[in-house]
């Protein structure tokens, strides 16, 4: 029997437990989410409810710890045979959010399951790229057709009943995970791909100057084109209450509790979006650096991961991944500091919400899993 | 494995691709640290000011405006706490949907709402919306705080009058500082929304009533619940105010009025005092005080009886005959004529082609000074003031105080009109005709004049030729130290006349109630001096007498001091429209002397000692020879 020499071999091969890696990549992940949950407390502490933010996020965590073992542990090329199935799920609970789902703010994103609500477009994040790198991978794909326009069509669905809700963040996401695997997989011409890749990443920044440049009442009525649920009253109030936290910080930040701008409320979604706000209200420029380093340092590791990779799939995975993690990080830190529009899309690992909270810490485990199934034999 | 091997090579080329994301994300993270490089650390001190404004409000704590007491120490005018409704500009988040909101729960008018919110003015302090919200109001705005960002509820004083429409014209109203006003340098220290007095002694005495504004400053969350006072300036509760008037006097004195339009003055010739003052139709000053509709103003404006209009300061009138006060004495004093010259009335007067009648029909016969002011002869006027000519009539008129403010201290004083050569030229640009002097002599024609002017001049005649300024205010306590202090009586002037005239003049205007046209005032409790007037209005002089409709109808005058012989009182009463002074006002003024009398007020503090020194010798020379009537 190949098949239980293979695992053997593998067990074998990864008795040793821990290696310095996984050791360097886990503590990276948990630095990050005490960070996030020290941030919700901040904001949250003095809720008066029984079961607070702060502590809800923590039994996401946990809750998200298992998924990180079971998607680090399991045979990703097993998780990967399943990806079309689960597509067809999330598909269908898509369609369902969107007659059953719980209204918030003008959105339809979740379904309420006894006191939490289960939001299905995080999962769909996954999901996709479970897909895509299993469609890439699963034969070898030729000519526009099967590496652009296919995939596409598989995207298509998903997205666009995710812009239903409306969820222009998610919606977003998508499409850059799509973006990136076509270009690292899906484009023949090296110089393209280069070339699309670096404009795709550099969109956003030379959206900022377009986005600059116009008028307030303009910014406003697209803005509410595509996404109302923010910023109900189009007066940037979110935004610039986001800035100003942001600004206030200064150096070293004004300390734990100390920032007015979330304790006072001033500044919505402090526990959820806005979370990067409150940290660098309380934690100034110094620790926003730091957080950026250890975000750098976590994708870093990632992109080693990929480097090491011994199949597509799993390099396929692990780059849909990261390009989701960069994408999320970076979009919502540039949209708290003022330089997008504010779309939502919560900061992984440091945002309050349940979905977000466990699909990203399964999708790290699945990493990690790329990793460890790197010696694995054919 | 042969699709494998061709995965494989797919492989190596998405790794070799890794550089691109490698450079990509350094690149990309790099833009972001020098967006919060340029938020934390070029603009942070920006930013932290912005954030320091953002939960800290300023909040205006509004003074107590100064008490209002009569003489006697009955309140006339205090604060009572209600609630006011603010908004603050930095928080509101959408201004449409709040105007929309608050038009609906309140019921008010959406464009009044948008003006208090879109005037110019400090915008870091919160606009006042509406005051004198109803507890139900208020709890409506608390309950749905959460979605009205910006609002709050304040419980503020709010001015009251106990009295109603008691002395409205002297105490007048509040009401928010205008933008015209709040441009004026007098307005400087106050703000959109603050209270000012807008009317009679609220008004001119403003400044010390007013009291000064106090700030707090303290620290919000973003639905403006408080959290922390971090800076508070206390408000100024204003001054106390204790008027001259005594408010039993000036209830009597409105009632007496009535429904009709007039004007009831009543002085203490010693000091000035005002004891009362009213003026009919009057106004509920609570109601003023309060934020009016367009509408509502409109309607008050374009009253037919002008409530607004004080008739005592500010109604202009012809004197007709209680101007032969002044005529007497001036004649005396000229020489024009002796007590005991003696002019014939045959009940018209010849000048040129024109005849100016007398009032009586057929005449009064033979006349001296005495029996013209008793039975108000015109002829005995119209011959004098011919000889005098209008000049010197002028310069006496000025003497007695018309034509100029008595000095009230009440806002828009008029002063009526003392016709000479010189005022045609310059008013009319026109000359002055021979014949003008005749209607003059007896106070018609071009002459006009206040009650208040009119109370001051026989009370000038009562208190022997020492006019007094009208004083209001007798004193003012600082509410910070609790310290009263006492507003001295002001002596304005004292008529040069030879020293036996006014002795005469009294004894005439004695003998008017005795025997002459006052007698309606005649009263078994004190001896009352006084005289008629009956002032034609101009329509009448060439309709027909009867059948005239009332509001072309004669003004009844009639002024009066009390007791005779030592003089306390002084009243000038003037009914619009009513006929004959002697049937009409006299009796008005005789009930209101009586009153006085009976009401038994202490002797003036504050009296110059000189005028106390001279009252009490005239009391004592006259109490000898008082007649037994």
């Amino acid at each position: 029997m190949p098949e239980e020499g293979t695992e053997m071999i593998d067990r074998v091969i990864n008795s040793r437990g821990f290696d310095n890696f996984d050791f360097r990549y886990i503590g990276l992940i948990f630095v990050i989410l005490g960070i996030g949950v020290l941030s919700i407390y901040s904001v949250t502490h003095d809720q008066g409810v029984a079961f607070p933010f702060y502590a809800k996020q923590i039994v996401w965590i946990a809750l998200g710890t298992v998924a990180f073992l079971v998607m680090w542990l399991s045979d990703y090329h097993r998780i990967a045979r399943l990806a079309y199935p689960a597509y067809a799920i999330i598909l269908i609970l898509l369609v369902v959010v969107l007659f059953e789902g719980k209204s918030s703010r003008g959105a339809q994103r979740w379904i309420p399951m006894g006191p939490f609500a289960f939001q299905p477009s995080e999962f769909a994040k996954l999901i996709l790229i479970l897909t895509l790198a299993h469609y890439y991978s699963e034969a070898p794909r030729v000519g526009w057709l099967q590496r652009v326009v296919l995939p596409g069509l598989l995207v298509l669905p998903g997205l666009l009943l995710i812009l239903k809700q409306p969820d222009l963040g998610s919606g977003l996401s998508f499409v850059a995970v799509y973006a990136a695997m076509l270009l690292m997989v899906g484009m023949r011409s090296k110089a393209l791909g280069v070339i699309l890749l670096f404009s795709l990443m550099l969109f956003p920044f030379a959206w900022e100057m377009m986005w600059g440049s116009l008028h307030d009442y303009q910014r406003q009525r697209i803005m509410t084109f595509v996404d109302p649920v923010y910023d109900p009253g189009g007066k940037g109030y979110h935004a610039l209450q986001s800035r100003i936290a942001i600004g206030a910080g200064e150096l070293t930040g004004k300390g734990l509790y100390g920032g007015t701008q979330s304790q006072l409320k001033f500044l919505p979604e402090g526990h959820t979006d806005f979370v990067f706000s409150v940290f660098a209200e309380e934690w100034g420029f110094l620790g926003v650096l730091a957080l950026l380093l250890l975000f750098v340092g976590l994708i870093w590791l990632s992109l080693e991961i990929v480097a090491r990779a011994k199949d597509q799939l799993g390099a396929l995975l692990a780059v849909g991944i990261i390009c989701m993690l960069c994408f999320c990080v970076v979009i919502n830190i540039g949209m708290t500091a003022g330089m997008f529009p504010i779309v939502g899309i919560p900061l992984p690992l440091m945002s309050y919400g349940g979905s977000a909270t466990i699909m990203t810490m399964a999708s790290l485990g699945l990493l990690l899993n790329v990793k460890r199934r790197r010696l694995s034999f054919f | 494995m042969a699709t494998a091997g061709l995965h494989d090579s797919e492989l190596g080329e998405l790794q070799r691709r890794l550089i691109i994301l490698r450079v990509g994300l350094l690149l990309v993270v790099a833009l972001l640290g020098l967006q919060l490089w340029y938020l934390q650390i070029r603009e942070g001190p920006y930013y932290r000011d912005l954030s320091e404004n953002n939960r800290t409000r300023s909040v205006i704590m509004e003074p107590a405006r100064g008490l209002i007491y009569d003489r006697n120490g009955v309140l006339l005018a205090n604060n009572v706490p209600s609630f006011t409704l603010y908004v603050s500009l930095e928080e509101v988040q959408d201004r449409d949907l709040l105007i929309d909101q608050l038009s609906n729960l309140l019921g008010l008018d959406a464009a009044l709402v948008r003006n208090k919110l879109t005037a110019r003015g400090n915008k870091q302090l919160p606009r006042k919306v509406k005051d004198r919200l109803t507890l139900r109001e208020a709890t409506l705005v608390e309950s749905h705080r959460l979605d009205l960002p910006g609002v709050m509820v304040q419980v503020e004083s709010q001015r009251n009058y106990p009295g109603g429409a008691t002395a409205s014209h002297l105490l007048g109203y509040v009401g928010e500082v205008s933008p015209e006003q709040l441009e004026k340098p007098e307005f400087a220290d106050l703000h959109q929304g603050s209270i000012v007095g807008q009317y009679g002694v609220e008004k001119f005495f403003d400044r010390l009533v007013r009291g000064q504004a106090g700030q707090k400053s303290i620290e919000v969350d973003a639905v403006g619940h408080e959290k922390r006072t971090v800076v508070v300036e206390q408000p100024h509760a204003g001054d106390n105010l204790y008027l001259t008037i005594d408010v039993r006097l000036q209830k009597v004195a409105e009632n007496l009025l009535g429904e009709e339009s007039g004007a009831i003055v009543a002085l203490d010739p010693r000091t000035g005092d005002v004891l009362a003052m009213a003026s009919r139709p009057g106004f509920d000053p609570n109601i003023l005080s309060r934020e009016l509709t367009p509408k509502q103003w409109a309607e008050i404006v374009q009253d037919e009886g002008r409530p607004l209009n004080n008739r005592a300061s500010q109604g202009q009138y012809p004197p007709s005959s209680i101007f032969k006060v002044m005529m007497a004495a001036a004649a005396l004093e000229t020489k024009t004529v002796t007590p005991s010259t003696s002019i014939y009335c045959n009940g018209g007067y010849q000048f040129g082609r024109r005849v100016y009648h007398d009032w009586k029909a057929g005449g009064h016969g033979s006349m001296d000074l005495r029996h013209a002011l008793v039975q108000s002869c015109d002829v005995y006027f119209y011959t004098v003031g011919q000889r005098m000519g209008i000049e010197t009539i002028a310069s006496f008129a000025h003497q007695f105080g018309l034509g100029e403010e008595t000095g009230i201290e009440l806002p828009s004083e008029r002063v009526g009109i003392v016709p000479s050569e010189a005022w045609k030229q310059k008013a009319k640009n026109e000359a002055w005709l021979p014949g003008e002097t005749i209607s003059a002599s007896i106070g018609q024609g071009y002459v006009s004049v206040t009650p208040l002017q009119m109370a001051s001049l026989i009370g000038t005649v009562a208190n022997d030729g020492v006019t007094f300024r009208p004083r209001l205010v007798q004193a003012v306590m600082d509410r910070a130290t609790g310290e009263l202090q006492q507003r001295a009586a002001v002596p304005k002037r004292t008529l040069k006349l030879r020293p036996e005239i006014l002795p005469l003049i009294k004894e005439a205007l004695a003998g008017v109630v005795k025997e002459g046209t006052g007698t309606r005032a005649q009263s078994a409790l004190v001896t009352i001096a006084g005289k008629t007037g009956t002032a034609q209005t101009m329509a009448l002089r060439t309709g027909p007498k009867k059948d005239i409709p009332k509001k072309f109808r004669d003004h009844a005058w009639f002024v009066a001091f009390a007791p005779v012989e030592a003089p306390t009182i002084a009243v000038a009463v003037l009914a619009e429209h009513m006929g004959h002074g002697g049937s009409a006002s006299a009796p008005l003024a005789k009930e209101l002397i009586e009153t006085y009398v009976k009401l038994d007020l202490p002797a003036p503090s504050g009296v110059i000692a000189g005028a106390v020194a001279r009252e009490g010798d005239a009391g004592g020379r006259d109490r000898d020879d008082r007649p037994g009537d």
